[in-house]
Parts: C-alpha cells; sequence; structure tokens
C-alpha cells in the first residue's frame, strides 16, 4: 500500500482500517474526589493497623518483662547426713533451715515438707500430744502426715530422698509425693 | 424461605479473601455493644464527629476543638512543649517499670541495675530508654524556654505561666539529679556528695555558711543533714532520693504541669503571631 501514492477517491483512510486506541476520558471532578477519599481510607487503615500491630507487640514485650531470667532463691536440693543419724520418730532438727521432718519407722526413712495442705503454714510437731498441728487454722496431722483433725484435704506430702555415693540423703524438696505414692522409689528410703 | 430452588443444590455464597474478611472481622468488632460503650462517637469523617473526637475524650479534651491554622507551625511553637510532656509520660512509665527490679538500698541498688541490663528481658532496652528520655527532657525544656522567650509569649497575659515554667525547669532538673543518684555508683556517690557538700557552705542554713556558730547550727541539724537523712552520704540519703525522684517530685511537677497547661488555654490559647487572612476569606464590610 505505501508505493501508492496516487489518492483514490474510493480509498479507505488508513485511519479508518487501522483501529485505534480510544482517547482517555478526563475523569470528572466526583470521579476524582472518590479517587482520593479511597486513598485516604486506605492510609488510614494502613496507619491503624500498624500502631494496633505495634502496640500487640509491645504488650507482649510488657508481659515477658515481668518473667527475670535468672533468681537467687535458696536452694531446693541439699543434704541431710546419713540415715545413721536419725533415730525412729519425727526428727524436727531441719524445719528452720528447709522446712521438712524427718521420719523414720519399721518401714523406713521419709522426709515430710513441713507445709499444711490447707493453705500453706508451716505446722508444729506436739511432742506430747505425738501429732502435728497447723496454728493457721488447727489443721491436725498424724506422725505419718496423714490429716486427721480441722480443714486440711489431705495428708502432708514427701519430698523426693535418695542415697549419694558417700551415703548421704539427699533431699529435693520440689519434687514432691502424695499419700498414694509414699511407697514409690524416690519417697522412701529403705534403711 | 418457601422459595423453590428449581435444581435442588444451594449456591455458595463467592469466597471471601483474606483482606475481605479481616474488613468484615473490623467492622462487627465496631458495631459491637462493647466498641460502642468505649468509643461513643462515629468514625466517619464529618465536622461533628471531628470535634467528639476530642471533646469526649478524656486525655483530650483540655485541646480546643478549634485552633487558629497558625497555632501549629512548627516554625513558630517548635512543639517542644508537647515534646517535653511527651518525654515525660516516657519516663513515668519506663521508670515505673525499672521499679519493678530496683530495691532503694545500700546493699542492692547498684546489683539490681546490673541484673536490669543483663537478666530481665528488654531490661536493656527500658533502663537506656529512661536514661536517653531525661537527657532529651532537659534539653527540650531549654529549647522550649527559649522558644517562648524569642516568641515574647511571656508578656501580659502570660508572666504567670512563665513564672510557673521556671520552676518546671527547676524540677526537671531536680529530678535529673536525684535519678542520677539511685544507680548507687561511683559517679553518682559523688555527684551528691558534691552537691550537699555545697548545701553546708549556705549561709544561715548550712554548718560551714556564715553565722552558722551563731544560730547554734552543726552538721546534725543543717540543710545538708534535711537533704542526707544524716551527716554521711548513705543508707538514707538513697531512700531519700529515691523517694524524691519517684513519688514526690512527679507529683508536684504534675501539679504544676496542669496549672501550666490550663493557663496556656485560658490566656489566649497558644501564642502566635497575628493570624494571615486569605483574600477570598475577607468579608466585605456590612452595608449600613
Amino acid at each position: 500500500m505505501t508505493e501508492d501514492n496516487i489518492q483514490d477517491a474510493t480509498a479507505v483512510p488508513e485511519a479508518a482500517i487501522k483501529p485505534q486506541k480510544p482517547k482517555p476520558r478526563l475523569k470528572t471532578d466526583d470521579e476524582l474526589e472518590k479517587v482520593a477519599d479511597r486513598a485516604r481510607q486506605q492510609r488510614r487503615k494502613f496507619v491503624s493497623r500498624s500502631m494496633t500491630g505495634f502496640f500487640v507487640l509491645l504488650l507482649l514485650a510488657f508481659m515477658r518483662f515481668f518473667f527475670p531470667r535468672t533468681l537467687f532463691e535458696p536452694k531446693t536440693k541439699f543434704k541431710i547426713g546419713p540415715p545413721g543419724d536419725y533415730d525412729f520418730g519425727v526428727d524436727t532438727r531441719w524445719q528452720s533451715k528447709h522446712r521438712i521432718w524427718v521420719i523414720r519407722n519399721a518401714e523406713g526413712l521419709a522426709v515430710l515438707l513441713a507445709k499444711c495442705t490447707h493453705l500453706g503454714c508451716t505446722p508444729d510437731w506436739k511432742e506430747q500430744e505425738n501429732k502435728f498441728k497447723c496454728p493457721c487454722h488447727g489443721s491436725g496431722y498424724t506422725p505419718e502426715g496423714v490429716n486427721f483433725e480441722g480443714p486440711a484435704p489431705r495428708p502432708l506430702d514427701r519430698c523426693h530422698v535418695e542415697l549419694d555415693p558417700e551415703g548421704q540423703i539427699v533431699v529435693n524438696s520440689i519434687q514432691l509425693y502424695r499419700w498414694d505414692h509414699r511407697y514409690d522409689p524416690g519417697a522412701i528410703l529403705k534403711v | 424461605m418457601t422459595e423453590n430452588k428449581g435444581s435442588g443444590t444451594t449456591t455458595k455464597p463467592p469466597k471471601k479473601s483474606a483482606k475481605e474478611r479481616v474488613e468484615e472481622l473490623e467492622q462487627e468488632l465496631k458495631d459491637s455493644q462493647v466498641w460502642k460503650s468505649v468509643f461513643r462517637h462515629k468514625l466517619d469523617d464529618t465536622p461533628r464527629n471531628r470535634s467528639l473526637a476530642v471533646l469526649s475524650n478524656v486525655f483530650l479534651h483540655l485541646h480546643p476543638a478549634r485552633i487558629n491554622r497558625d497555632a501549629v507551625r512548627y516554625n513558630f511553637t517548635w512543639g517542644m512543649g508537647g515534646i517535653t510532656f511527651y518525654l515525660f509520660v516516657v519516663l513515668t512509665l519506663t521508670g515505673v517499670l525499672l521499679m519493678f527490679y530496683y530495691h532503694p538500698s545500700k546493699v542492692q541498688a547498684f546489683r539490681d541495675i546490673l541484673y536490669i541490663m543483663n537478666d530481665v528481658p528488654f531490661g536493656n532496652v527500658l533502663r537506656n530508654m529512661h536514661r536517653w528520655a531525661a537527657h532529651a527532657m532537659v534539653i527540650t525544656t531549654w529549647l522550649h524556654m527559649m522558644r517562648v522567650f524569642m516568641t515574647g509569649s511571656y508578656k501580659p497575659p502570660r508572666e504567670f505561666n512563665w513564672v510557673i515554667g521556671v520552676q518546671l525547669l527547676l524540677f526537671t532538673m531536680l529530678l535529673s539529679f536525684t535519678g542520677y543518684l539511685l544507680p548507687d555508683d561511683q559517679l553518682g556517690f559523688w555527684a551528691v556528695t558534691v552537691g550537699t557538700n555545697m548545701a553546708r557552705a549556705t549561709p544561715f542554713l548550712g554548718h560551714e555558711g556564715p553565722f552558722a556558730p551563731e544560730l547554734g547550727i552543726n552538721a546534725f541539724n543543717d540543710v545538708r543533714f534535711a537533704l542526707l537523712g544524716g551527716s554521711i552520704v548513705d543508707a538514707n540519703a538513697l531512700l531519700r532520693a529515691y523517694i524524691w525522684h519517684c513519688i514526690a517530685i512527679p507529683i508536684i511537677a504534675s501539679v504544676l504541669m496542669i496549672v501550666h497547661f490550663w493557663r496556656v488555654r485560658k490566656d489566649g490559647a497558644i501564642s502566635g503571631p497575628s493570624p494571615v487572612m486569605l483574600a477570598s476569606e475577607v468579608k466585605p464590610p456590612k452595608k449600613r
């Protein structure tokens, strides 16, 4: 077609044959306003969601802050000498220092935690009456730690005991055994 | 519900994109009674809601609902007063959190700072925020004073507010000084030694100042003793610094700030140059 320089009255102008891109129509004021509104909304949402996310992270950090990585509290694992140091009956020599009583009978040697099962006070050993008596609300326990009077719901707990290579009793007052587990291997020393 | 769907199968709604679901959840939250009971006005952008957002908020309602356009020109105000108050809030919040791990005792204070820096999660972040905010607050207080002076915003009716401001400056410096002693390190210990030794040379009040022997002032009843709670820099001084720093001075400074902000509003809003009117805003004079 390009060598055809002669204008033909019947020729269809190229402009009519080539498909044309439609001319872009100018946006009206209303449409511009809508676009601006949408942009404003999206900006607002982005900012408010970022702020919410930031405050959520801040809340998590705030909660983590209250759990320090190291503590300086008394040791819960300690030695109390060889079994030979203890006679049959209730021994209260460690009540102040470690909050335990050492009881020894025909079944063996066990360590009771001196913490009342009612609300956590330290009971006293009443030698004359042959019982443990809690001063807070009057809970009473037999020499083996069974609750028989007062508000205590269950017997006293026992601490984990074991013998170290030198024959010393090692007590762990964090590892506890309830009454129905009192014959578990770590709850009693057969001596 | 008696509509008979000819095909016998139910039509599923079109699957919603995650974005749409998030927006739906947000909208449900904002329609809930809990939300509406807390935020009692809507959020669409009308002049009424704009006013309500400020007026119905207890933290913001001291702000005027409308301000002169030029009042927000940072070239004029620098925003330093507001920044100082913001830093005060940051210091209060970080300070309260630091108080959870600090014992004001000679035996523990120094150790507690080391504990905060090493054993407490985010402890080092909080302690440093507290330190830097303290430095920044002193600087911004001075810049604020400079701005107020250079814009003449101490002239009547604002003279009293300037006086309150000077007192706030004094208490900012005292907060800095008392806070400095709390880590009980060499820096703090000798700072309080030097500071209180200056106090002992005060006339009438200090035991090494003029007129002290005539009035019977000695090392056990002068102003230095009152500051330290003793004649030596020891446990009592640390405890007193702690109480001044955490309770007494913040309360006094808060009261002064309340008065200071109130007076800004009452003395004719934030001071500024005479407002500019656009030609389009000039109304034609009323015809008589």
